[in-house]
């Protein structure tokens, strides 16, 4: 059995979703019989690390800290293990531009989008543009931040009227925000687990028009199906698509890649990937695993085995 | 309360609660059913919001002004109602220093509001934690005095007079309601903690109380007119806010482009807090306005965190005139349909008026 540290909390927007997660992770570890140090991280992460003094950590800790590849990058340095992807597919995984950039160049299909920074409109003068970008992504248009997750300030603009609030919104968490065509239709994700696809996902929001923060994390207000009920043609199909975006950023360990099936065309699109998915038991993850006949506490211990793996390779 | 002017109370009809939420919570507890209506300011207080919605109670909510509840609008809700054979439970109201608002009922507004209640045989929950928080003008009489007991229960606690660490408050009511409470009490907890009674109860017999709530209120309104005079500094144009003439709390309103849920995201990185506006409606609404609290914080960090929030507000308006090629209208001309108009109006002082009233009546 090993010394695990479990990385948890943070300061960012997503503390209190990572601090479930974590809490849920400590307990599957401790019934797998490891020992345990939950860590909420903060700015004595490094001394608290090496006084600890772990076999491996267990990164659940979502939002910047955790998920941009920095953390990673810090555990690399201090030589723990640690579960999930390294610095770089994290890195591409966070930075929605970045990675939509790289499957529109690597031909997976991404809803059209324009990306743009605070000083694009400031200094450049990109508001003229935006009549120009409405015609082509047509309305209701999505708004997000760039970098950022559990759907935190993504708005839906369905005018032209609309649409400099929503960049506001948008640039309160981030410097750089995207505008995407919205697909309307399903919500899709997959995940996958040391480059396997598990049962998909879809979320079925039961009141709002979209999944929102809170939508997200409050038990009842989305129901879940799993395996989502899609032909055998189109599970395949997004659990391909999930795959080739988990090699398209060189994940390892696991990953969720989110994706929408298009209600008119059928078609299935990426929006996202997700290095640090989360572990809450409203979360998609521990769902998908368990359509996969694998347990909470087998995921876990799986996640765990794969870091350790990762190092002895 | 017979500080506050509401004298004789009978010591039978006062139920000590653990804070004066737990009065709240038991109100709901013996009177809503689900579907049952409660009415209750628009905005309220952001704390009553999940317990009502906990018994899934039906909340309407009516306006407020700067004289606080409309209640000629509250009486054409309760029409309305009576039209759809529904009867609210309660009507709940915090007069004095709303918390999140900052307004204060009228006198005019709390005799027709007990007028109405009785005609109509309504029960009232008249939650009042800060009445004793005046820092200018004349107290005002409570409901509770006005009504003498019959409809209106009250709330008060210690939280706000003494420390909210102790949880200690109490109700008032009529004989029935007292009866019902009392059993949801037992159900709850039994009693409130002997301790914290005793605790309080020394130390209200020593006499000292009057000194620690002056030297509450000195703070406070010391307080309060840093925040207004920093908001008047570095709020801009676009921002309108409340001038409360006590309690802990200020309601800000910014453009309507601007979502405080979001904002609040980027005040954090500025490391400052409030609370966005939404919470305190059950309607999606006060997305665009804020909550600040004035008692906790030291002087020059009340002015620094006005200043870091007052600097987003700035850079995100300049942003929006950017991005919409024109300068931004006020809040007041581009209201979203929906948007209360009296609650746009509720109140704030614009900018030069809260630095005359200031000057005029601060140290």
């Amino acid at each position: 059995m090993s010394r695990v540290a479990v990385l948890k909390g943070g300061r960012s927007l997503e503390r209190q979703v990572s601090l479930r997660s974590g809490g849920r992770v400590e307990d599957a570890l401790e019934r797998l019989g490891h020992d345990v140090v939950g860590i909420d991280v903060g700015g004595d992460l490094v001394p608290t690390l090496r006084r600890a003094e772990p076999d491996v950590a267990f990164v659940a800790l979502h939002g910047r800290e955790g998920e941009d590849g920095t953390l990673q990058e810090l555990l690399e340095l201090l030589g723990i293990p640690y579960t999930g992807s390294g610095p770089s597919a994290c890195a591409r995984c966070w930075d929605k531009v970045l990675a939509k950039h790289l499957m529109r160049d690597a031909g997976l299909p991404t809803p059209d989008f324009y990306a743009f920074s605070e000083a694009a409109f400031r200094e450049l003068g990109a508001a003229e543009a935006l009549p120009a970008i409405e015609d082509r992504l047509e309305f209701p248009i999505v708004v997000k931040p760039a970098r950022g997750g559990s759907s935190l300030g993504i708005k839906f603009a369905s005018s032209a009227a609309e649409v400099p609030s929503a960049l506001v919104a948008a640039f309160s968490y981030d410097r750089k925000v995207v505008l995407e065509r919205h697909v309307a239709g399903r919500d899709l994700a997959v995940s996958v687990v040391a480059g396997e696809a598990l049962p998909v996902v879809e979320a079925v929001p039961n009141e709002e028009q979209f999944y929102d923060f809170e939508a997200r994390y409050e038990i009842g207000r989305t129901t879940f199906v799993c395996p989502a009920a899609l032909s055998a043609d189109d599970t395949a199909r997004a659990q391909e698509l999930a795959l080739e975006v988990w090699r398209l950023f060189g994940c390892r360990g696991v990953a969720r890649v989110d994706l929408m099936r298009d209600a008119a065309s059928g078609a299935l699109t990426v929006l996202e990937a997700n290095s640090v998915p989360g572990m809450t038991d409203t979360s998609l993850l521990p769902q998908a695993a368990d359509a996969a006949g694998l347990g909470f506490d087998a995921l876990i211990g799986r996640l765990v085995e794969l870091a350790l793996a990762e190092v002895a390779a | 309360m017979a500080a506050e002017g509401t004298i004789g109370v009978d010591p039978q009809d006062i139920l000590v609660t653990t804070g004066g939420q737990q009065v709240i919570d038991l109100m709901c507890r013996t009177l809503i059913d689900p579907g049952d209506v409660i009415i209750a300011e628009a905005l309220t207080y952001p704390g009553a919001v999940p317990c009502f919605g906990a018994y899934e109670a039906d909340v309407v909510q009516i306006e407020m002004d700067s004289d606080g509840m409309r209640v000629d609008e509250m009486e054409a809700a309760l029409d309305q109602l009576a039209r759809e054979g529904r009867r609210p439970k309660f009507i709940y109201t915090i007069p004095t220093f709303h918390n999140p608002a900052g307004v204060t009922m009228s006198l005019p507004r709390r005799k027709r509001l007990v007028e109405v209640a009785r005609e109509r045989e309504l029960l009232v929950l008249e939650d009042n934690p800060y009445g004793l928080l005046r820092y200018e003008g004349d107290p005002l009489a409570t409901l509770y005095s006005l009504d003498g007991g019959q409809f209106v229960v009250y709330l008060g606690t210690f939280s706000k007079i003494f420390s909210a660490g102790v949880r200690l408050g109490w109700a008032v009511a009529p004989q029935p309601v007292y009866q019902k409470l009392n059993i949801g009490k037992q159900a709850a907890d039994l009693c409130s903690s002997a301790l914290s009674q005793l605790f309080i109860a020394t130390y209200f017999r020593s006499g000292e109380w009057p000194a620690l709530l002056a030297a509450f209120k000195e703070r406070y309104h010391r307080r309060r007119d840093v925040m207004l005079d920093a908001l008047a500094e570095f709020f801009g144009p676009e921002a309108t806010w409340t001038h409360p003439q006590g309690g802990l709390f200020l309601w800000a309103t910014l453009p309507d482009f601007i979502d405080t849920t979001d904002l609040l995201a980027r005040a954090l990185d500025e490391r400052v807090a409030f609370v966005p506006g939404r919470g305190a409606y059950l309607d999606g609404r006060g997305g665009s306005s804020m909550r600040l609290n004035f008692s906790y914080v030291a002087d020059e960090d009340i002015r620094e965190g006005v200043r870091r929030i007052g600097a987003i507000v700035q850079e995100q308006v300049a942003l929006y005139g950017t991005l919409t090629g024109a300068a931004p209208p006020a809040p007041v001309d581009e209201r979203r349909p929906g948007e209360p108009e009296a609650l746009a109006d509720v109140l704030h002082l614009p900018r030069r008026e809260t630095g005359d009233r200031r000057a005029g009546t601060s140290e």
